[in-house]
């Protein structure tokens, strides 16, 4: 079980692996009397084998909010872990030269594969020290800028970008109004919708509404498989429609923000999948299967021309929600409206009308 | 017809008529909320929907917006007819989102969140594009996001200048990631008629915030703000209820974005006609 959890720290359950949590612990008491081969191994194996069971038939129809806990899972790997264990030979860059440097969003020169490619990931820091730094993975402007910056650094080199998203939001506080949270979004979608090199997004932890699409505009939009991503947090979204937080796993069912759903809304290209019990129980898994989907991915990516590849990116932004239903669809008597052109046609159609009475 | 009479005089107790009073006809006065002034309706309607004690801009819909300022009869609508296909079939407690299409479009002047088509301003045509806030808090769906991108294409053909009036709460929750991408949707549309070199006039009015503040509004190449608007990308309550501080005085109001640099100048709403057709002279269009 050991080599399962990767390291020696006890790892805290969430609230519906009650039963695993009891396995575990009775796991251990059969260790501790004697080891694996000892006279209760087999009671051990018992045990293991059906703690893979109970984690397979739980992780297999994981609801949406229990899917929002895993993705907030305090041991889940974040981007210094990608940074240590997906890329090679890598070189942090710092700085928006305008106000300051963000430590919410890292941005480095990396080689992943064969590729050499530009890193801008969101990172939420591992302890409390890190996490304050980090300012709990919330950017605030400077990191949008510092992004931005980097980017087109990138593309004037034609480094490939890599994107890792994994924030609950922007930072909603004085000092990113005032430094304008929404321009250095707003600019960021738009610069990226036309970068001219190839750009991979992935969701790999929490995707937090116009936080996380600062930085997920490209190629490709990928999320590994217990990943989420909304328009707005399950708690933010249950104060509005019920006046209280606590209805946030309701909230989190009408959303749809699982990868699986919003890879049947046709939002996100891929789902990564994610070793048996989440990511947090085995992160060198986890960030082997995303380093295979990036690979192959740029590798895709690289072969085409980058004029189709722009066209190709703006055809998919463009396409979401293209499919809107004719209001008659939804109502069958539709008022009149007040285009100049219906009235326009109205009144020659009135003047004719009353020319062939006068005749 | 006696009966009826002494029926009546019966019902009426200890001498008061039970027959509906006289009353004031309803809204027909109004109370100003910046100078808590008594105003008498028509006259804010007549003057442009500003107080004209204390110049306070008054929320306005689409439609009475475009009247304002398209010259009469001008505007001609693109995708009046569009609706959200509502992709998530969003429910809550026993209520549906597409029940909220169906009954918010009840006047039928107004069903989405914005109206855009081709018009005419002192004589100059634009794509003219504003936004409803009476629907929905103007949030930005499917339908906005598509309304916006045909605007900006037919702009891009016929080598118009944009209009854009801001108002809105953000992206609309009821359709999730679908209304979310809408903001990367509309600012690829605005990065290809930037280069087209097409004007794109962004006028940002009480409210406009969040994922609305955060794409297309703020990527104007000229933005006016309309005095006092709240503008930013999270809302004040959001912050307050976050950071746990008093906020300041005046925070995310046009005044305080001016100050911070982030728009290019505060119209007021008498002005906006003649100051956006000036623009549109001064550009070339």
């Amino acid at each position: 079980m050991k080599s399962r959890q990767g390291t020696s720290q006890p790892l805290q359950y969430l609230p519906f692996e009650e039963e695993v949590a009891r396995i575990d612990q009775l796991i251990a008491q059969q260790g501790n009397e004697d080891s694996l081969h000892g006279k209760n191994a087999s009671k051990i194996r018992q045990l293991q084998v059906r703690q893979t069971e109970l984690l397979q038939k739980i992780y297999s129809n994981l609801s949406p909010w229990q899917t929002v806990q895993v993705a907030r899972h305090p041991r889940r790997p974040i981007l210094n872990d990608y940074l240590s264990l997906m890329f090679k030979d890598v070189h942090p860059l710092h700085g928006d030269r305008c106000f300051g440097d963000d430590k919410a969003i890292t941005t480095a020169l990396g080689q992943i594969g064969r590729h050499k490619v530009m890193i801008v990931g969101q990172n939420k820091g591992r302890d409390i020290k890190e996490k304050i730094a980090c300012n709990f993975g919330c950017p605030n402007p400077e990191g949008y800028r510092k992004a931005l910056l980097k980017m087109k650094f990138a593309e004037k080199f034609g480094l490939p970008i890599v994107t890792l998203i994994d924030t609950p939001g922007a930072y909603p506080g004085i000092g990113a109004e005032e430094r304008g949270q929404a321009q250095a979004i707003a600019v960021n979608l738009m610069e990226m919708s036309r970068l001219r090199v190839p750009i991979v997004c992935i969701v790999i932890g929490e995707g937090g509404s116009g936080g996380a699409l600062g930085i997920g505009v490209g190629d490709r939009l990928a999320m590994l498989e217990f990943a989420y991503y909304s328009v707005i947090s399950p708690e933010g979204c249950a104060a509005i429609l019920w006046h209280d937080g606590t209805q946030a796993p309701r909230a989190a069912d009408a959303l749809k923000l699982t990868a699986k759903e919003l890879m049947q809304l046709g939002v996100i290209d891929a789902v990564i999948p994610e070793p048996l019990g989440g990511a947090h129980r085995n992160q060198h898994d986890t960030i082997y299967n995303v380093e295979q989907y990036i690979v192959r991915t740029l590798h895709q990516l690289k072969r085409k021309s980058i004029d189709e590849l722009l066209e190709a990116r703006y055809r998919k932004l463009r396409s979401i929600g293209e499919k809107c239903l004719n209001l008659a669809e939804i109502q069958p008597q539709i008022p009149e409206r007040l285009s100049a052109k219906v009235q326009i046609e109205k009144a020659v159609q009135e003047a004719a009308e009353a020319k062939i009475e006068v005749q | 017809m006696k009966p009826m009479a002494k029926d009546k005089k019966k019902k009426g107790w200890n001498g008061f008529s039970l027959r509906p009073r006289k009353e004031m006809p309803e809204g027909l006065w109004l109370a100003c909320p910046g100078c808590k002034e008594m105003l008498f309706r028509k006259t804010m309607e007549e003057n442009l929907h500003v107080c004209p004690e204390c110049d306070y801009h008054f929320r306005i819909d689409g439609p009475t917006r475009i009247a304002q300022l398209a010259d009469e009869g001008s505007f001609e609508e693109l995708g009046a007819d569009l609706a959200s296909s509502d992709p998530l079939k969003f429910t809550w407690g026993d209520e549906k989102y597409q029940d909220r299409i169906r009954v918010n479009n009840g006047d039928g002047r107004s069903h989405e969140a914005m109206l855009a088509g081709k018009a005419f301003i002192k004589g100059r045509p634009v794509m003219l594009a504003a936004m409803n806030f009476g629907f929905l808090g103007g949030s930005m769906g499917m339908v906005v996001g598509e309304k916006f991108c045909r605007a900006v294409e037919r702009a891009v053909d016929e080598k118009l200048p944009l209009v854009v009036v801001s108002c809105s709460g953000g992206a609309r929750m009821h359709e999730g990631v679908v209304a979310l991408q809408q903001m990367a949707k509309t600012s690829a549309a605005l990065a290809r008629f930037d280069q087209a070199g097409g004007l794109y006039i962004s006028v940002l009015t009480d409210p406009t915030t969040g994922g609305v503040a955060a794409s297309f509004s703020m990527l104007g190449d000229v933005i006016m703000a309309e005095p006092g608007a709240l503008i930013g990308f999270t809302g004040p309550r959001v912050i307050q209820q976050t950071i746990k501080i008093e906020l300041p005085e005046g925070f995310q109001r046009a005044e305080f974005l001016l100050e911070h640099g982030f728009i290019d100048m505060i119209v007021h709403r008498k002005d906006l006609r003649s100051e956006i057709s000036r623009l549109i002279d001064y550009c070339g269009h």
